[in-house]
């Protein structure tokens, strides 16, 4: 066994789903132009919106929760090593098998080896940003292992070769009647008469997994929280799928985050209150399910604990941006998110889409990969206001926009951008700087002559005036207001 | 009162008549307006643009200019919130604690207008008229970094001849977020769209605002699109009388 001890590296390229093909501002575009997309997006986010601000409501401690959650989260990130390292052992003790994966690469390799080895050449799997993060099912297509989601929205979403949208509701660009079409087109064994109405298609999902779940012999999970003192995982779900997959196959693998354990049981009574209200906007999730290790004659007989950090401990080691790693994928920030609720999650090539993948995904693969993300935000603010944890999101992508600019300048990129820039902050430093460039807005002034207001600029000024008109400048300044009619002060 | 005016360098520079405005109730209310005229820029665009050097400039000449003032009001919310939550953060990241320091200090007498209306003045009649049909649009950063409330409602509420009417998902953002407007100025397009589908249902002749640049851009569309609806600072409203 070698030691090593560089610098954290970060998620590899070329594997997962980390970056999208396209900058965000032109991928945005394409979304933006699609009226069914702003249609079914809008509704959906109203309705878990208006559901989440009512059972938050409720709660007359949530405030507190939030700092609580906030603090569990700081100060189990702060030593996050001694508590792996407690989890792995009381893993062991009960029975299970703990992995380690570096990245994106070594997880793909430890799962695939372990359902060879367990002679399966399917899976079924529990919805899971992890798995989804490392590209497991294209990594296990290739090794010829079918991976079949059992969440219904991931199914809707594997059935139409399509990508995930959201972290919770993975299929929430997509209405029942294109539901509908997918399953008519996709399911073999689908009843020709299906109809868009919800239990129908329900229904038909059910009947679909159901011989999935009782043939599998290899289950692939992801885990919302590991509690280190005892080795316990835990998953948490609305539809009972994720525990068939849980407790009927002989073998369990689970892909976890290396950032989504809590020390202690005491700990997790604070997030699973915080989670669900958060994320569905229900009180309570229908299922909890935890698990601790390996029990004779019950559930899974084999249990592998894969602990996955592909970027993880680069985002550890930046002070600022670290908080990122305290998120629990509720997606409430981006139920809120006015530019989430009009792009939809395509937009930002991440599997981690809206507020916290503009701050999460560029941090776990280096932010020249993913840099046109932390500009992906008006910083309204109303992410930080809704995060269970008190991520505050706005600073984050602030702080990585100074990244992104220093590193450019680094790697002596210019651009027309940082030298205006420049520029300004050297005329706006000095006062006598300011006064003279405020002479410039004479230009102006000639170019709103006519209408009152200027209607075209030239690039990259044309991106503002494309859809609003810029006031003409006035005769005079403020201060040469002031100066005119009260002297100096 | 001796009340030291920020005017912010996008109301110096393009709304001058917002500065006036605050000067002229301030006085009204009876207190003095001094205008530090080496002031130039909070450096908010440089810091949220991610240029953090040339912002760390401005910060430190910001806090120069006004670190002899007693109160410091600006007719702005997104400005005094960067002065109150970024400054002495950014200079504290910068190693520079004494700049820190300044800052806060700075930042701990500095109010947004109707801020310094109703909790430092305590008045919410500021003895204004206008007889026009208004709805209010709280601004991200006046709502959620200062957390300003129901005061400039109360502000205009109370204002005479006013008919102040509720505008629909008032709290949504409006788009513009300083470079965002332009960097993604199609979402920012399509933000501003609702915004403005929201204003005109209210038939409100005019909109009013704590922030000028958030208003050039509401307003910016509203003229673009010749809707009929003004875009007013909510400084104009109140120094406004009969």
């Amino acid at each position: 066994m070698t030691t090593f001890l560089g610098m954290p590296s970060y998620a590899p390229r070329g594997v997962g789903a980390l970056r999208g093909f396209d900058l965000f501002p032109a991928a945005a575009r394409e979304a933006l132009g699609n009226a069914q997309l702003r249609r079914n997006l809008g509704h959906a986010t109203a309705t878990i919106r208006a559901k989440r601000a009512a059972v938050v409501g409720e709660v007359a401690d949530w405030e507190e929760l939030r700092l609580a959650g906030e603090a569990i989260k700081a100060v189990t990130m702060a030593r996050l090593d001694e508590h792996l390292v407690r989890l792995e052992r009381e893993v062991t003790e009960r029975g299970g098998t703990v992995h380690w994966a570096r990245d994106a690469n070594e997880a793909n390799r430890i799962v695939t080896d372990l359902v060879r080895a367990a002679g399966a050449d399917e899976v079924v799997k529990v919805k899971s940003m992890a798995t989804q993060e490392i590209g497991l099912n294209e990594a296990l297509a290739e090794a010829g292992i079918a991976a079949w989601e059992t969440d219904l929205a991931e199914l809707i979403v594997q059935l139409g070769h399509d990508r995930p949208s959201h972290i919770l509701v993975p299929a929430i660009h997509r209405n029942r009647s294109e539901i509908r079409e997918i399953f008519l087109r996709e399911m073999s064994d689908v009843d020709p008469g299906l109809t868009d109405e919800p239990r129908q298609l329900a229904m038909a999902a059910r009947a679909h997994l159901r011989r999935k779940f009782l043939t599998a012999k290899v289950a692939v999970s992801g885990a919302n929280f590991a509690v280190a003192e005892t080795g316990t995982l835990a998953v948490v779900e609305s539809e009972g799928n994720g525990r068939m997959c849980l407790t009927l196959p002989q073998t369990l693998i689970t892909v976890m985050g290396i950032e989504k354990l809590v020390p202690t049981w005491r700990d997790l009574e604070v997030f699973l209150q915080l989670l669900p209200r958060s994320s569905t906007g229900e009180r309570m999730n229908p299922y909890t399910s935890l698990w601790t290790g390996v029990t004779p004659g019950d559930g899974p007989q084999t249990f592998h604990l894969v602990l996955l950090d592909n970027g993880r401990t680069a985002v550890l080691s930046d002070e600022v941006g670290r908080a990122a790693l305290h998120c629990i994928r509720c997606s409430a920030c981006l139920n809120v998110c006015p530019v989430y609720e009009r792009t939809g999650g395509h937009a930002y090539g991440s599997v981690y889409p809206g507020p916290i993948g503009a701050i999460l995904s560029p941090q776990l693969t280096g932010i020249e990969d993913n840099a046109s993300l932390p500009y992906a935000s008006s910083l309204c603010g109303a992410c930080y206001d809704v995060c269970p944890v008190r991520i505050d999101i706005p600073t984050i992508l602030v702080h990585l926009r100074g990244r992104h600019v220093e590193e450019r300048s680094r790697r002596r990129l210019p651009s027309p951008e940082a030298v205006t820039m420049a520029a300004a902050g050297w005329t706006m430093a000095r006062p006598a700087r300011f006064r003279g460039a405020e002479r410039l807005l004479r230009v102006g002034r000639v170019l709103g002559r006519r209408r009152g207001r200027i209607g075209a600029l030239p690039p990259p000024l044309s991106a503002w005036t494309a859809s609003r008109d810029l006031p003409r400048p006035p005769s005079e300044t403020f201060r040469q207001w002031w100066r005119r009619t009260r002297g100096t002060s | 009162m001796r009340v030291a005016l920020f005017i912010t360098c996008l109301a110096d520079a393009l709304f001058p008549s917002v500065g006036q405005a605050t000067v002229s109730l301030l006085e009204r209310l009876g207190h003095e307006v001094v205008f530090p005229e080496d002031q130039t820029c909070c450096g908010q665009m440089h810091i949220n643009t991610g240029y953090r050097r040339e912002g760390l400039r401005l910060i430190r000449h910001h806090t120069e200019v006004f670190s002899g003032s007693d109160a410091i009001v600006a007719p702005s919310g997104s400005c005094v919130g960067s002065v109150r939550h970024q400054h002495a953060e950014m200079a504290r990241r910068a190693g520079d604690d004494a700049l820190a320091a300044a800052a806060e200090g700075v930042a701990a007498r500095t109010y947004e207008l109707s801020e310094f209306l109703v909790d430092v003045l305590g008045v919410t009649d500021v003895g204004a008229y206008y007889p026009h049909r208004v709805t209010y649009h709280p601004t991200c950063h006046s709502l959620r970094l200062l957390r300003v409330g129901d005061r400039p409602l109360r502000l205009l509420r109370a204002v005479r001849g006013i008919d102040l009417v509720e505008l629909p998902a008032a709290e949504e953002c409006c788009g513009f977020g300083g470079t965002f407007a332009v960097k993604n100025a199609e979402v920012s397009t399509a933000m501003l769209a609702d915004k403005m589908r929201h204003i005109t249902s209210t038939g409100a002749d005019v909109l009013t605002a704590g922030d000028s640049s958030c208003l050039m851009h509401i307003g910016g569309g509203l003229t673009r699109l010749r809707a009929g609806t003004r875009s007013v600072h909510l400084a104009e409203i109140l120094a406004a009388t009969a």
